[in-house]
Formats: structure tokens, sequence, C-alpha cells
């Protein structure tokens, strides 16, 4: 089903008109209630009549999630504080979160988009629907929970964890449709698998997102539960889930282009890539009433088809993530920067240790392993002392990471250097 | 009174225990007494000595992260029930031993302890006479 057809299945050229009206109109609000933009266009020389329409998107300065941890916390909020109804956040690159807000308006929007995903994934209101993203400041769990409202099903607000409720509430409540990470339903299907409760359960759809996965992983969550899955994609600093999402022809990602301009650039040049070439994918937000951002780099590495779509949307599709420009990790959902170890890991001392972070997939759950070097000021004669410090270490990295961390305490110099510098990251998931 | 020990974090691999002493016996040092602590993913390798801070110094040259500790060594006669003298005085004393193993020759065995307080167990190993291997003889040990 097509929840907002007029939107959706509009033509390429009322697309563009429509973007180019709220992109004229955002940009001036943008340029009168933000410092940060406002002083940004004035040294570029650029007045906010100067963007005339969406051909003029690229004369726009570029975001990054540095901006945003420079103006912690409400720095580029658009509107006075009292007309935010929610926060949300999620990891920045160092100690500080990336902070985000939301206006009623925005709020709106978003379970519009959301609606939008899960009617295009067959979900109605006569479906039940098990939330098993975490609930909390991540967007993952409000978000599919309001966009699900929105659309009339009945939610389950399950959250993420204790796999073994999932399925006691799956079962029992006859569940037609779940939203979680891939790897998270892989897992549940194993417990099913091995409860023998596979044909017990009534689903027919996932949501899946929040974290890389591939085609393969698609065929064994389908063939394994017998449903049908569907990729959603979303980020915080945007918005949250919902930015775009894949029909059942699976043929890349509709991004709802009404509110979210698409751009995709090479990250080294800045310039624009040709349709179906890959590069990192740029999004402005054109409706976003608190947190509207010019061009916000994701670092999301991914190519953009135009088109109509079998389905019959004309929306743009973005293809499956192909990896990152940068050096982000997300596992379990969670989004993890090396630097945050790093400054996290200056708790226990003046400087950093060595360390190096090893991801995998033990039973379809990402698993993190941090290694950490015990240098001589760590160093003790009693076991003890070192195992209050592995504790130390895996406390103060949970607290920063929003994750359970493993930590290995490892000889001096065992972990690699090459040319002075640290490897510090070894991602032994298999994605292909 | 107290002696130097060596103590040297080892991860669990093959071949780093031989490294350590391979890096003794390079440099000449005589390693009169061992014990090895483990942990499911490291170990803690302490050792006494001929020459501790040249011992130490070779070690971190090789990368290995190894400190200095001192502890107390106390002569035991070779006879029944003298390890349990030790510990009753100990334990009247408050003292709790936080690791121990033995160092011994033909002529004199000894208990090599890390104890919670070591002033104190000093006082009372002396006030119920009990011998303490110097450093100077500890390291020249045959």
């Amino acid at each position: 089903m097509i929840w907002n057809e007029t939107k959706e299945c509009m033509s390429c050229d009322e697309m563009r008109n429509l973007q180019s009206a709220r992109l004229k109109k955002m940009v001036g609000r943008v340029y009168h209630n933000v410092e940060f933009y406002r002083k940004k266009m004035q040294q570029m020389g650029l007045e906010p009549g100067d963007i005339k329409g969406i051909e003029d998107l690229n004369k726009l300065p570029f975001t990054t999630k540095n901006d945003l941890r420079d103006n912690y916390p409400f720095g580029l909020f658009a509107v006075p504080e009292s007309e935010v109804v929610r926060i949300h956040a999620s990891s920045g690159t160092t100690g500080k979160a990336t902070v985000v807000g939301y206006s009623r308006k925005d709020i709106e929007i978003w379970q519009e988009c959301v609606a939008r995903v899960l009617a295009m994934a067959g979900i109605g209101k006569n479906d039940k629907i098990q939330i098993s993203y975490g609930y909390g400041l991540f967007t993952g769990g409000l978000g599919l929970h309001y966009g699900a409202e929105n659309l009339g099903a009945t939610v389950i607000p399950m959250s993420s964890g204790n796999t073994k409720k999932q399925i006691t509430m799956m079962e029992d409540f006859g569940c037609t449709a779940i939203a979680c990470t891939p790897s998270y339903l892989l897992h549940i299907a194993e417990a099913l698998e091995e409860a023998g409760k596979l044909d017990k359960v009534k689903l027919k759809a996932a949501i899946l997102g929040a974290e890389p996965w591939t085609e393969n992983m698609r065929h064994e969550i389908e063939s394994k539960l017998k449903i049908k899955a569907y990729d959603i994609y979303g980020l915080s600093e945007i918005m949250g889930p919902g930015v775009a999402a894949d029909c059942g022809y699976h043929n890349g990602l509709h991004v709802y282009e009404d509110h979210f301009i698409p751009e995709i650039i090479n990250p080294e040049t800045l310039e624009p890539v040709a349709e179906g070439e890959t590069g990192e994918l740029v999004i402005t937000t054109v409706t976003k009433e608190a947190l509207p951002l010019f061009r916000y780099r994701t670092k999301d590495l991914t190519s953009i088809t135009c088109g109509k779509c079998e389905c019959g949307r004309t929306l743009a599709r973005i293809s499956r993530f192909k990896g990152r420009s940068d050096d982000m990790l997300i596992i379990r959902g969670v989004n993890v920067f090396p630097s945050q170890v790093e400054a996290a890991l200056l708790e226990i001392g003046e400087t950093s240790p060595h360390y190096l972070l090893i991801v995998d997939r033990v039973n379809n759950l990402d698993v993190l392993e941090v290694w950490v070097e015990v240098e001589e000021r760590f160093f003790s004669d009693e076991i003890k002392a070192l195992e209050d410090l592995t504790k130390k270490i895996a406390h103060v990295l949970h607290t920063a990471l929003g994750l359970a961390v493993k930590v290995k305490l490892v000889e001096p110099k065992t972990i690699e250097r090459s040319e002075g510098k640290a490897k510090r990251v070894i991602d032994k998931r298999k994605l292909i | 009174m107290l002696i130097k020990q060596l103590s040297v974090f080892i991860e669990n691999r093959e071949g780093r225990l031989e490294k350590v002493t391979e890096i003794m016996d390079k440099n000449n040092i005589n390693i009169i007494s061992a014990s090895l602590a483990d942990s499911s993913e490291y170990g803690v390798f302490r050792m006494i000595v001929s020459d501790p801070e040249n011992a130490r110094s070779v070690l971190k040259e090789a990368g290995f992260s190894a400190n200095l500790t001192e502890v107390i060594a106390v002569k035991l006669p070779h006879k029944v029930g003298m390890l349990h003298q030790l510990f009753k005085v100990l334990a009247e004393a408050g003292i709790s031993v936080e690791y121990m193993y033995a160092l011994s020759s033909s002529e004199i065995g000894s208990m090599i302890l890390k104890v919670s307080h070591t002033k104190k167990a000093l006082e009372t190993l002396n006030k119920y006479n009990f011998d303490l291997l110097k450093a100077g003889e500890a390291y020249n040990l045959k």
C-alpha cells in the first residue's frame, strides 16, 4: 500500500518545484534563527535570496557531526527551546553526544515517514508490530513506535534484549511484524528454532535497520522465518529511522525527498558524482523546524538512482550502503567511533594506552572486544589489581559507548603499529 | 629486611615465558625462585633474581611490562608445623597474605610473602623471632 500517493508518486518536475519552494523557505528561516549558519553564509558571501531553488543547493555550506558537537547541545536549534517537544541523542566522535531536537511538527513528519515505510512493507491497522529497537535516547524505538501508531497498527513496545520474553510475546500476542536490527532478528530466529516455535509465530514482515546488512542476510531471514524483510534507513541528525526504506521490489531505498533532499558527493573533492556512481550521501532537510541542517554529510557511502520504481513510487532510490567514509562502527545498532574509546581510556591515565577494537559477530550478535596494552604504569604484581583494572576499563567503556565491552589486557607493543600509527579496528564481521 | 621481587606481565601465548627466561639467560641473571600466577588471559611471572634492577631494565628494553616489589622472605626450618606457626602469628596480627611461594636451597628453606601490611608484618615476625632472609643473601643463593 502507498501511504501518501500524492507525495510518493509525484512527477519529477512537481517534486523539484516542491523541494525548491521548501528549500527557499527553510534557508530564510535558518539564516534568521541559527547564528552558526548565518555566520557561515556571511563568510561565503551568501544571502538567503541567492538560493532560488534546488539548483542552488550546492551553494550552501556542508554540515558535519563536528558542527553539531561544537554547538552542543542546542546551538543549532532553529526554534525557541519552548517549541522543542523531544530530544534524542546519539554517539559523538568524542565524549560528547550528538543532540537532536524535534518540534511538534517534526514529530508529525517523522510519524508520517515511518507510516509510509510500514505501509510499503504491507503493514496496516490490522497488524501487531513488536518494536524491538532500543527505546530511549536512541531514535530507533520511539521513531518506529510513533510511526506505527500513526499507521493504526497495534504497537508492542518491547525494546531490545530479553530474547525469551520477545519470543513469548510474539507467540502469545500473535505479532505479525517486528522492527529491530537484522542481526537481532537472526538471533531471535535462532532462539525460535531452538524452542521449536518457528511455526507457532505469525510474523509476516520485518522492518530492519540501524546497522549494515547484506542481501544474504535478507535471504537467510526471509527463508528461516518465512517472512518479507525490509530495509529502513535513517540517522538521528536528519530525523531517525524513516529517511528512506525499500519496497517489495528491493531496488534500493526510496528517499522521502519531499522532506530530505539527497545528494551524492565524492568525499575527497566534495563535488557531486554522476547518477549511479558511489559516493557519500549528503542530506538537506527542508521541512525540519527544530534542527534543520544544510547538506549534512552522513559519511555513508551509497549511490542514487532516479526514475519510477516498479512499485509505482517516483522517489529517488539509494542503493544498499557500501560502507562509511569515516571510521564509525555500528555495533548492535550503536554508533561507535574509535576516538570515543580513546577519550574514555584517558579516564584511567593521563595518556591513553594503546588499544585495539575487535568486532565480531557471534551467534548473530555483535561483540566488541577491546585490547589494552598493559604499560608499566598500569602493571601490578597482583592479579587482583589487574582484574580491577580490567573491570574499571570495561566500566568506563560501557558508560562511554553505551555498549557492553569485553576487555583484554595484552603485553606492551603487541598491537600492530604501521608508520608509527596504531591500527585501531579489526572488524571480523562478514557482511558480504 | 625486604627483598626485591621482579614481576613481569605475560600474555597467555606460546613462548612468552621462554622469551623472559631467554633474556635472563643472555644477561647472565640467575633466577633463584619463580612463581607464575595465572588468570584466563594473562599471568604475572614473579621471580627472585640475582640482579633485580638490571633484570627489570633488560626486560623493559625487550618491551615487557615489569616492576619491582618489595617482599618478605621468611626462613623456615625444615620441620613439621613451621608454616602453621608463621600463618598463626600473621593471622593474629590481622595481616593477610596476598600471595606466596617458596625459595629454597639445599641449606635453607624460606617462604616469599607479599602481605597486606608489610611494616606490621615485619614487626610481628621480629617479635616472634622469625628469621628473615636478607636481600644480599637471597640474590646470591646458589
